[in-house]
């Protein structure tokens, strides 16, 4: 990674001008402050196309905010962020840095998925609705041909035969199942999880972790803020284990989980396994 | 995770390996598939005799007042039936509605402007929108009625044109243009959307941040968001006061007799000025007033079944399955239902 690291340029560049080894997220000395307090103090972070990276951490780390500032749905205050080689949320022409316009901020998150902690899903829309939704209404797809995506995608998470239902009729897990599907169904480059599980009864757990390892395995690049352990262990290419608003450290499941260097790292871990 | 489930698992399998030894006889003998029915409980029904008293009361007061509204001439109850399908009656009636249905668009369009722009970022459009509110919310409509219909005393010709510069494409005589139907619609319709500005503005608020969240993360615009995302889950709150507002304009409508526009009020009025018959006249403007509330009622009942859609895991009964499972108690056909 440190070679990976190495090769790239890290002064950004002007437009989105593709590299080999371009990594899918990438961000540097990220600074986020609500108010006073300061959630994020000079992150980096690089996460490879197709691998998995999941985020640990104490609650209040951080972990969360990281995320919701790849898709800018939080601005930072300082460094620079990266999707797929674009800077987030502005363009840069020489030393200034111009923000963008409303639609083309849109137009860059309707290519990351993201799945929350509380599912989110449309209430006043059955679960098929809420999937073909955005394709329609963004990406202005014909709406049979959304449907038929919509289907193949409930189907692909267990629930090809409620599509009718209204989230309210859906266990949690089926609507955190459905909320996959209808992020699927912009098909994303990138995929964020915000703590996809933590909202759900243990026994429901499993069924929503199976979807993301199914994920996981079609190769689909993933940013997994979670807390089972397990999980992480499993499909992780990288852990990243987050405190204060900084990384700690970062390493393969086996190296981080395992055996952590650092001693925050090993006294989280102790009081989560 | 995976090891914490293997471990759990097998407590479990001893137990269920005690229950089955300790009760093995319905395991054996009952076949899958069909309970065995509980005994229901039989028992002499609790008396109710206070609800008894307080029925009797209510028949005989509501007897009272009904034979004393009967029987006493001076109610004039055959000059109502004259009056109720006269033309100048219904005349007025078709004003009334038109006008509490112009005031109630006009109301429920610019509120919802109103309530987005209080909700914008922009303080100086939230501001404008808060001064809005403060001034027509502020002042009676009666006022604001009479200010209209008043208006060509301030502004005896109205333009359009470039504001502060001379350039103008059309102009006309205030007092041609702002009749009283005008003041009325304008002095009802004005003052309506500053209550209803709270109405929706409660209702946007009242659906969770999650969902415009979301649907930014989908890549929505902050246009479509409203439209498709949250004002549609608002109309559940907005709908129900939104119907109250509606009722309270049809009657409000009637304020608009004092600026001489010919309402259901107003033809009555004119009616009893010749023939000096107040209270029947009265009477048959109130029964239309009670009419069309209740046909707005029905309606209000189904637009909030309509925006209630996936807040409830089972359709609510409707009032009629409501009055009848009301009048027949549900013990009394237990015996058929399952």
């Amino acid at each position: 990674m440190a070679a990976r690291l190495a090769l790239r340029d890290p002064a950004p560049r002007e437009g989105g001008g593709h590299v080999v080894s371009e990594p899918m997220v990438k961000a540097e000395g990220v600074h986020k402050r609500f108010g006073r307090v300061e959630v994020l103090r000079g992150v980096d972070l690089s996460v490879d196309a197709g691998t998995v990276t999941c985020l640990i951490g104490p609650s209040g780390s951080g972990k969360s905010t990281l995320l919701r500032c790849i898709n800018h749905l939080e601005k930072i205050q300082a460094g620079r962020i990266w999707v797929d080689g674009d800077l987030v949320g502005y363009r840069q022409r020489g030393d200034r840095l111009y923000e963008l316009k409303e639609a083309e901020i849109a137009r860059k998150r309707a290519q990351i998925g993201m799945v929350f902690q509380h599912f989110n899903l449309f209430g006043h829309m059955t679960a098929l609705e809420n999937v073909i939704e955005a394709p329609c209404r963004v990406r202005k797809v014909r709406r049979s041909d959304a449907i038929a995506r919509a289907r193949e995608l409930l189907e692909r998470v267990g629930l090809g035969d409620r599509g009718d239902a209204y989230p309210s009729q859906l266990s949690g897990g089926q609507q955190q199942r459905v909320a996959i599907a209808r992020a699927l169904a912009m098909d994303p480059k990138l995929m964020l999880f915000d703590e996809p599980t933590s909202a759900l009864d243990p026994e429901l757990v499993g069924e929503v972790l199976d979807v993301i390892r199914g994920l996981a395995a079609t190769g689909m690049t993933m940013l997994v803020v979670t807390h089972e352990m397990g999980f992480a262990r499993e499909v992780a290419d990288q852990v990243v284990f987050m405190d204060e608003g900084l990384i700690v450290e970062r390493g393969t499941p086996s190296e981080l989980l395992a055996n952590p260097r650092e001693a925050r790292t090993r006294d989280f871990l102790g009081k989560v396994l | 995770m995976g090891r914490r489930g293997r471990r759990d698992r097998r407590p479990g399998h001893q137990r269920s390996a005690v229950l089955s030894q300790s009760v093995p006889e319905p395991a054996g003998n009952v076949p899958a598939g069909a309970p065995v029915p509980p005994d229901e409980i039989k028992a002499v029904p609790l008396r109710h005799p206070g609800r008894w008293i307080a029925a009797a009361i209510v028949v005989v007061v509501a007897a009272t007042i009904i034979r004393s509204v009967v029987t006493n001439e001076r109610f004039g109850w055959s000059i109502v039936g004259d009056y109720l399908f006269s033309s100048r009656i219904l005349d007025g009636l078709v004003l009334t509605i038109e006008l509490t249905v112009i005031a109630m668009v006009i109301g429920i369009v610019l509120g919802t402007l109103l309530a987005v722009m209080r909700l914008s970022a922009n303080p100086l459009v939230s501001g404008g929108a808060y001064v809005y509110v403060w001034l027509f919310r502020g002042t009676p409509v009666l006022v604001q009625l009479l200010f209209w219909n008043f208006i060509a005393a301030v502004y005896p010709t109205i333009s359009i044109g470039i504001p502060f510069t001379s350039v103008e494409f059309y102009d006309f005589s205030a007092n041609s243009v702002i009749t009283p139907f005008v003041a009325a619609m304008l002095g009802l319709g004005l003052n309506q959307a500053a209550y209803q500005a709270e109405i929706v503005r409660a209702g946007i608020l009242s659906v969770d941040e999650g969902q415009s969240e979301a649907a930014q993360a989908l890549g929505m615009t902050r246009m479509q968001t409203m439209r498709r995302i949250v004002l549609p889950q608002a109309m559940r709150v907005i709908i129900p006061p939104t119907g109250n507002e509606t009722i309270s304009m049809l009657k409000t409508t009637s304020l608009v007799s004092v600026i001489a526009v010919k309402d259901l009020l107003y033809a009555g009025q004119l009616i009893y000025a010749v023939n000096y018959q107040q209270i029947p006249l009265l009477i048959t403007v109130s029964i239309w007033y009670l009419a069309v509330t209740t046909v707005l009622s029905i309606g209000q009942y189904f637009l909030e079944r309509r925006y209630g859609r996936g807040f409830r895991r089972n359709e609510p009964e409707t009032w009629w399955q409501r009055a009848w499972r009301y009048a027949i108690p549900r013990h009394a056909k237990a015996g058929g239902t399952s």
